[in-house]
């Protein structure tokens, strides 16, 4: 392995308060220096200035399909995406078919990822055997073959007694249990947020009150257990307030929120747009801001992209038949950037933590940090290009994205795994044809 | 400037206030065509409409026919309801095969919101929506907009109340837009249960007693009550129904004004409205059904790139031309 020199880049680092011009050189597959390296023998000397050089991106929350729906994406297809998007490690939902329920299905998430040699990625065991809600997967041997969290997400888990238990009995992993807060007797049958917008194109609604009521009772079995919840995909103010009220509290709750969430209003739903169909549903203005003001003052702790690929075909129907959910991890870094950065939501070290520090942190991986001696987990990106979301080229299999046409700000570089360069725009300008090509 | 409709009648909330008169006006001369005893015209002769029914709608589906049929169009009804077709995907072969038969038009009633616009979008053919889910039942709400106009002479400053389940009511929707647009009030009454979010936005007034509603309004639009909203807990029982939001002679009779009663049926008698209202004299539930094939055969006229100024020498021409049929 060749050792890298990235010359002349912004280096941000959340993990160690560091926002300068400098040099960083990955050596061995570590971060081996920071600060002024003029050459490095043999090295491959890339000028990056005018960059920012920061530690890789992690994304907690996406659903790469495999095993069971490998034609809408794959654990290699999403790895790549990924790492497209400026992320050097994804946490895998496993609410796959068969679901990721125990160590076997653990390890072939792994090994799987070990081959695509992309964006490294976590498996999340479920929760319950099948994410039926009744009787608890072995945590103990999933965790073991290298699972990180532990999630029925998808879907709720209803029982509090189960969420309790889970709760507790994760703290010998340590691990974060993380839930879809979802009232399901009260959301049942809602397609989009209840509103006038559901009103006007009678759809039924689901209230903010079905996900405030779950967070509620996550945040009280949090304080009763001391095992930490981490709430999946906030999306209403009411959720963003019982959140801080916990952390006050001094509750072990953390939290994540959207792209989309911070970004688009349940108006993107007019004209039956499926693509603006997910779960939680898009809100109203008022819940954007909320979730924005959270990220700001770290009510949410971290940005995950709930990244959720769907078949042209299972969203090319009417709007109360087609599945919820979007692709989001290429898009998630310029819509952090144009939605949070150049607002001045954020500054561009807080959407670096938010990104990555915070994420590492919550689910205790490794990364988020350029500190020397840490695996060399890298993003470069150019915090100034324009560019303009055209789903036919992404690495995903799939292109169920409400931000077609989107212009945005912020743009991936390379990407650096290990101290592998795993994605590289200047080189795959001229391999996006031949991608698109591939990926119909 | 030639005023038209567009390709499509997906709803009323995308129709201007002139839109929606233009379509009341062509209509007018087309309740007289009912009335001959020869009731064709050649307007849409060598036009192909097909009906398309994933719900069964006996009477919208043959208002539709005779208005159909009256203007001398090719008809084929598809009827595939409920369980056997699975509604998403095959809506999309659906389109495709309309398409490739080259037909003119489609009236499709369906069970979900949106499919009407979804089929409009990808279809060269002209859609009219005769009812998606709980979105909109466009020409419903202009044989009711037709009907007040016909009773009261004017829609503008009309107080009009839509009483019942609002919530799953695509008339009531259609109403709303088309009655706002017009110029009327309106207000909406029923079970707090069955009113949706938000539709104070749509601008309109709510009552939570009937009284109340019959006290304020000179029109009441009374929709049909589902017996499957009992067993989804939405409503306790179609007997408290009946006696806190039924339509009665008691009720109607201590209004201090003679309302109008409409209902785009089929009635639940003795439920929603007791059948002495339904069959009384301020009742125009069958006046309403004449006025729906009127309106219906504006909207197919007007859709078909017929002249609005021409439509009563359409109906002229038709008469001259009887003898030859
Ligand atoms: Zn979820």
């Amino acid at each position: 392995m060749k050792p890298i020199l990235l010359k002349g880049g912004r280096v941000i680092d959340p993990s160690a308060n560091r926002d300068e011009i400098a040099d960083l050189l990955i050596e061995n597959g570590k971060i081996a220096g920071l600060g002024s390296v003029a050459s490095r023998e043999g090295a491959d000397v890339i000028d990056v200035t005018g960059k920012i050089v920061a530690p890789g991106l992690i994304d907690v929350h996406v659903h790469l399909r495999e095993p069971g729906q490998e034609h809408v994406e794959t654990i290699a297809t999403g790895a790549r995406a990924a790492a497209a998007g400026g992320f050097t490690a994804v946490c895998a939902m496993p609410n796959t078919d068969p679901v990721t329920d125990n160590q076997a299905a653990v390890g072939f998430i792994v090994k799987q990822a070990q081959d695509a040699r992309a964006a490294r990625v976590y498996p999340i065991g479920a929760i319950s055997l099948g994410q039926k809600g009744q009787q608890l997967a072995e945590f103990g041997e999933m965790v073991g073959a290298g699972a990180v969290a532990v999630s029925d997400d998808g879907k709720p888990v209803i029982s509090s007694h189960l969420m309790r238990t889970a709760l507790e009995y994760a703290q010998t992993f340590g691990i974060p249990v993380a839930d879809h807060c979802e009232d399901h007797t009260l959301a049942a049958g809602g397609a989009m947020h209840e509103g006038l917008v559901a009103t006007r194109l009678g759809l039924r609604g689901t209230p903010a009150a079905a996900e405030e009521i779950m967070v509620a009772r996550d945040i009280i079995l949090a304080e009763l257990t001391g095992g930490q919840v981490h709430l999946c995909h906030m999306s209403t103010r009411g959720s963003v307030a019982l959140i801080r009220w916990a952390k006050d509290r001094g509750v072990v709750v953390t939290a994540e929120a959207t792209p989309h969430h911070f970004t688009l209003t349940h108006d993107a739903c007019g004209g039956y747009n499926t693509n603006a169909k997910m779960n939680p549903p898009l809100r109203e203005a008022e819940d954007i801001a909320a979730i924005r003001d959270a990220l700001k003052d770290g009510t949410i702790d971290v940005i995950a992209s709930d990244h959720a690929p769907h078949h042209y075909d299972a969203k090319e129907r009417d709007f109360d038949d087609a599945p919820f959910g979007i692709v989001g991890l290429e898009t998630a870094l310029g819509l952090g950037m144009t939605e949070l950065v150049r607002r001045g939501t954020l500054t561009l070290p807080q959407l670096v933590a938010r990104m990555s520090t915070e994420p590492a942190r919550v689910f205790r991986l490794p990364g988020g940090t350029l500190r020397t001696g840490a695996p060399a987990d890298v993003v470069v990106f150019d915090p100034d290009a324009d560019w303009v979301v055209d789903p036919s080229t992404f690495r995903s299999k799939s292109r169920n994205s409400p931000f077609a046409g989107r212009q945005l700000i912020g743009q991936v570089e390379l990407t650096i795994v290990g101290g592998t360069m795993v994605f590289n725009r200047a080189s795959a300008q001229m391999g996006s044809a031949q991608n698109a090509d591939v990926a119909r | 400037m030639a005023l038209s409709l567009g390709k499509d009648l997906i709803g009323l909330e995308e129709l201007s206030a002139d839109q929606i008169r233009l379509i009341l006006d062509t209509a007018e001369p087309f309740k007289e065509v009912s009335e001959r005893a020869i009731k064709k015209v050649p307007t849409l002769r060598g036009k192909t409409i097909v009906n398309l029914f994933f719900e069964s709608s006996t009477r919208t589906r043959i208002s539709f026919e005779f208005a159909e049929k009256r203007l001398s169009a090719d008809t084929v009804n598809v009827a595939s309801s409920g369980s056997s077709v699975e509604k998403g995907e095959n809506l999309v072969d659906t389109a495709r095969n309309l398409e490739s038969m080259r037909i003119d038009m489609v009236v499709m009633r369906h069970p979900s919101s949106g499919a009407a616009q979804f089929l409009a979008k990808r279809i060269r053919s002209n859609v009219i929506n005769a009812g998606d889910g709980t979105h909109e039942h466009p020409t419903q709400a202009l044989l009711d907009l037709l009907t007040i106009r016909d009773r009261l002479g004017r829609i503008e400053g009309v107080k009009v109340c839509i009483c019942g389940d609002i919530l799953h009511s695509r008339v009531a929707r259609s109403n709303i837009w088309g009655l706002v647009k017009l110029g009327a009030e309106v207000a909406v009454c029923g079970p707090r249960s069955l009113m949706p979010r938000g539709i104070e936005g749509l601008g309109v007034k709510l009552f939570r007693r009937i009284e109340e509603a019959m006290e304020w309004a000179e029109v009441l639009n009374v929709l049909r009550l589902q017996l499957e909203r009992m067993q989804a807990g939405f409503i306790p029982s179609l007997r408290e129904y009946n006696r806190v939001f039924g339509v009665t002679v008691e009720r109607l009779a201590r209004a201090s004004r003679k309302l109008l009663v409409l209902h785009p049926g089929p009635m639940n008698r003795g439920v929603e409205i007791d059948s002495r209202v339904a069959d009384g004299e301020q009742s125009v539930i069958l006046h309403q059904v004449t006025n729906g094939v009127a309106v219906r055969m504006a909207v197919l006229y007007l859709l078909a790139g017929g002249n609005p100024e021409r439509a009563e020498a359409a109906k002229g021409q038709g008469s001259s031309r009887e003898g030859a049929e």
